[in-house]
């Protein structure tokens, strides 16, 4: 298994290929569905969460007493695909989440040489426990919708769609 | 006699399930997991299912819940003819989900108006209520992930169609659910009635222990038939393949009018939780 660090440059980016198996550490952002949908009006005073950041479609419970985040698992990726295109194209380097891609996002995401990782879904408990830290960044007023900051450590991830447009889901 | 209900006693007893069933995946479910676990060859399945079976004993031993997505409340309530609750029956479901789901820090889902959107909240659950006899109260909270519901179907056969025909709608909406809704999955049937009730049969369905069959023996046998079928469609434990790709196919049944066929597939994701107490 390959451990890679934020952030992701340009060379890592190309040398993992679909299937991949991987430990993630260093800082990802969460945003979900109505925090799309605001990034995409506000993207150009948004950049700092969208250049060569990495999203993380997660919308965590609430912080139990003690810890640090609640569940965290990825929520329904291709509820986000109307909105990633542009992301990409506003310079986002890689997604995290769960299940399959349309067709517009793997052409995106092969042209704009980002990447779409799998983290283990419905796992929540699994993946609070590799999450270091977390600080909400911007719209706090969607509640678990809100942008979080989050710093992880060894997040277990699979290269779902690598940076040559290749999905999981054509060559399992 | 009546036997009487305080409805603070309902409150308590709601706020406990919400937290019960969402820490505690159901044994049935964790069993099934674990068998699919040991018959699974695919390496890669294996190891999605060992997360899954993993991440249960990190939500149990954490008081954590199972999934970030703590659902839609549905509220089961089977009210015996002799029951008299004392006090407002919704109201108290309701303040318990609230309670159960603040205190056991589960996420705020709920929002108040499905259009307009807006500030997400606790509640309200979605509750059915059913008259049985008896002087007993029998309370159930299903926390129903939203991933796995937006993969439900409905379709209204003509009465005279096949049973193949009917076999191809199911095996294809898990088909189309394909990896997105967190395979394995339970496959809940609702074969009957009108349009609504067809989807709460399904509903129903995902209360059945998954290891028990229909008691009908022709409706059983379409459960395994099913299952079988489902399996071989390769989507596999997070869709990237693999023989397990639902752990069971729970069918109900009632009777329907002659001129029609509803059936409703609602499906659960691997986390299906839910958790039940009789008063």
């Amino acid at each position: 298994m390959k451990r890679i660090f934020t952030p992701l440059t340009k060379e890592l980016i190309k040398s993992l290929n679909v299937g991949d198996e991987i430990l993630l550490t260093g800082i990802i952002y969460t945003a979900r569905d109505q925090a799309h949908k605001r990034l995409i009006k506000e993207i150009g005073k948004r950049r700092n969460l969208i250049k060569d950041k990495i999203i993380y479609y997660c919308g965590p419970t609430q912080t139990p007493k003690g810890k640090i985040i609640g569940s965290a698992g990825p929520t329904t990726s291709s509820r986000m695909d109307e909105f990633t295109p542009k992301l990409l194209a506003a310079g986002l380097i890689a997604m995290i989440g769960k299940g399959a891609r349309s067709e517009k996002v793997r052409q995106s995401i092969k042209r704009h040489k980002a990447v779409y990782f799998l983290a283990p879904a419905g796992c929540g408990a699994l993946l609070s426990q590799k999450i270091k830290s977390k600080r909400i960044v911007a719209y706090k007023d969607l509640g678990p919708e809100a942008i979080y900051e989050l710093k992880v450590k060894d997040f277990p991830l699979i290269v779902g769609i690598d940076s040559k447009g290749r999905s999981i889901y054509d060559t399992k | 006699m009546s036997k009487k209900v305080n409805a603070n006693l309902v409150t308590k007893t709601i706020s406990q399930l919400c937290v019960e069933a969402n820490f505690r995946l159901r044994k049935d479910v964790l069993a099934a997991l674990k068998t699919a676990y040991y018959k699974e060859k695919n390496s890669r399945a294996k190891s999605m299912l060992k997360d899954v079976i993993d991440n249960a004993a990190i939500a149990k031993r954490e008081k954590i819940a199972i999934c970030q997505d703590t659902g839609l409340p549905v509220v089961f309530v089977e009210l015996g003819h002799n029951i008299q609750i004392i006090g407002d029956l919704k109201q108290a479901i309701n303040k318990g989900i609230e309670l159960g789901y603040k205190k056991a820090s589960l996420r705020n889902s709920i929002i108040s108006d499905p259009l307009i959107r807006g500030k997400s909240k606790f509640s309200p659950a979605v509750i059915h209520i059913d008259l049985a006899k008896g002087n007993k109260l029998k309370l159930t909270v299903l926390p129903k992930g939203f991933g796995c519901e937006n993969k439900s179907q409905l379709k209204m056969f003509n009465p005279t169609v096949g049973i193949d025909a009917i076999k191809k709608f199911i095996i294809d909406a898990v088909e189309t659910a394909g990896p997105d809704a967190c395979p394995p999955y339970v496959v809940a049937i609702g074969i009957g009635g009108t349009a609504d009730l067809a989807n709460l049969l399904a509903k129903k369905a995902l209360l059945r222990q998954i290891n028990k069959r229909h008691a009908q023996k022709r409706i059983s046998l379409l459960e395994k038939e099913l299952l079988s079928r489902i399996n071989k469609l390769n989507i596999g434990p997070m869709g990237l393949g693999g023989k397990t790709t639902a752990l069971a196919v729970n069918i109900e049944t009632y009777p329907t009018h002659i001129a029609g066929l509803p059936v409703a597939v609602n499906i659960s994701c691997h986390a299906l939780r839910s958790a039940t107490k009789v008063l």
